[in-house]
């Protein structure tokens, strides 16, 4: 993972390291920290793919507002994956398009 | 779960200026309710790594996210007065019934009814217009603070910063501190529009800072590769030969925009103020909206920093704890606006006193 090793000034207090998966790959991140930033530790930038004009996008406000980093989850789509804990053994994917309400979800 | 839940004072966000409110209500005997978007309180305070400015009341000289622990405290100390209630949204509010609604993480639902609110919702990221701004890459200044340091996830290997206001120059000397390189800071205005102290800090890192200059456009597969930059003259337009800078992220520090769904929802009286950002409620001197049961602090009622945000939470904090029907201690609400005119006094608050004077009313009729 990229992580700060040394910072002048933060201590960083990792939570428990455990195992996801993204888009099939398994990947570690750190329990309870959102899951973007598990994605981007593991040099993951690409989120969801737009419905219409098949643009890849990344997060960018990172405090659930945007709706920029939407992906699916647990089959969950559209989930703020920018302020939703790592848990683990989730499932995250790519989301491609809107998203369809899951007729089963974990 | 319960599905509606009571509380005297209902505080939504839990950032510089709902703690505030918070523990200055709870500090009069309110029973409070905080809701909180993140998974943790603390707003920006937490992702604050520089020393603050103003004075001892607003904690000058304390690191931001020092800030957020003190406040934190200050509420632990009050018992079980105030419950913060993190990784909650607060989806809407229904007039009629009186009701708000929340969520907590995605799908679970929930109603609150308060007798007094406080929104302290605070703000959002702006963005300007430019081709592929929709890369991954292109990054709010608050997500990079977020991602380096709150998670210490490293947020690239070269930024290109977009702003040199406070928040740009901020993020620009965070972003070193975190081990990042800093391809150039890009300003469209013919001056560095933060504190001199931030520029020079940065400046002595060896970092330029571009005046009259801007992103013309954005490149890359799939992800941003980089960045084309230009001079500007002095009626904005495009001069001289454009220049590509190499970059994985593009920061974009060009400004906030008050977060005011809910004022709207709820009626409240609304003005467009450019020196406060976008749409902010008129308020009275106690912080309080059109709707008398709702107040508003902190970068909702205007885009200020966190020194006021933390004192307008006092002010609002104060007044719902007063309409409540809670002994309030009368003279601190002049000392908070004493502190407040403080903060706002000479020529870098002129642009703040000059939009507050626009929404800030004598009072509402009862």
């Amino acid at each position: 993972m990229e992580l700060i090793q040394k910072h002048p000034i933060l201590e960083f207090r990792h939570g428990n390291e455990v195992t996801f998966t993204f888009d099939g790959q398994e990947m570690k991140g750190f329990e309870g920290e959102p899951i973007a930033m598990a994605l981007h530790a593991n040099d993951v930038r690409i989120y969801r793919v737009t419905p219409e004009m098949k643009r890849p996008r990344g997060f960018f406000c990172a405090i659930g507002k945007c709706s920029s980093c939407f992906m699916v989850v647990d089959g969950v789509p559209n989930v703020r994956t920018c302020v939703t804990p790592l848990e683990p053994g989730m499932k995250v994917e790519t989301q491609h398009g809107k998203g369809l309400v899951p007729l089963e979800a974990k | 779960m319960k599905k509606m839940i009571d509380t005297d004072l209902l505080v939504i966000g839990g950032g510089a200026a709902g703690l505030c409110a918070a523990a200055e209500a709870a500090g009069a005997g309110a029973r409070v309710t905080v809701i909180e978007s993140d998974l943790h309180a603390g707003g920006q305070l937490v992702k604050q790594t520089h020393k603050f400015f103003g004075s001892k009341d607003e904690y000058a000289g304390t690191r931001g996210f020092k800030i957020a622990d003190i406040l934190l405290d200050e509420i632990n100390s009050l018992g079980d007065k105030v419950e913060i209630r993190t990784n909650t949204t607060v989806t809407g509010y229904y007039p009629e019934e009186g009701f708000f609604t929340a969520m907590k993480g995605e799908e679970e639902y929930y109603r609150i009814k308060a007798k007094k609110t406080v929104v302290a919702t605070g703000a959002q990221e702006r963005l300007i217009p430019f081709p592929n701004n929709d890369l991954p890459g292109v990054y709010g200044a608050g997500a990079v603070q977020t991602l380096m340091n709150v998670y210490g996830v490293v947020p690239g290997k070269k930024v290109l910063m977009v702003g040199a206001g406070n928040i740009g120059l901020i993020v620009s000397y965070q972003l070193r501190q975190a081990g990042v390189e800093i391809a150039a800071v890009v300003e469209a205005m013919p001056k560095v529009g933060g504190y001199w102290v931030h520029a020079a800090k940065i400046r002595r890192l060896g970092i330029p800072i571009l005046l009259r200059h801007t992103i013309v456009e954005a490149f890359g597969d799939k992800v941003i590769e980089g960045a084309v930059i230009q001079e500007l003259d002095d009626k904005f337009s495009l001069i001289g030969e454009p220049r590509t800078i190499e970059c994985d992220v593009i920061c974009m520090a060009v400004g906030l925009t008050p977060t005011t769904e809910l004022f709207w929802q709820a009626d409240a009286r609304m003005l467009y103020c450019p020196q406060l950002c976008g749409h902010v409620p008129y308020r009275d001197e106690t912080m309080r909206t059109s709707h008398p049961d709702i107040w508003v602090a902190g970068d909702a009622s205007g885009i200020e920093e966190a020194s006021a945000a933390m004192v307008e939470g006092r002010i609002a904090g104060h007044s719902a704890a007063k309409a409540l029907g809670l002994p309030v201690r009368e003279e601190s609400f002049k000392e908070y606006w004493t502190r407040l005119d403080h903060l706002r006094a000479g020529e870098v608050g002129e642009k703040i006193r000059g939009g507050i004077c626009q929404v800030l009313v004598d009072g509402w009729e009862a």
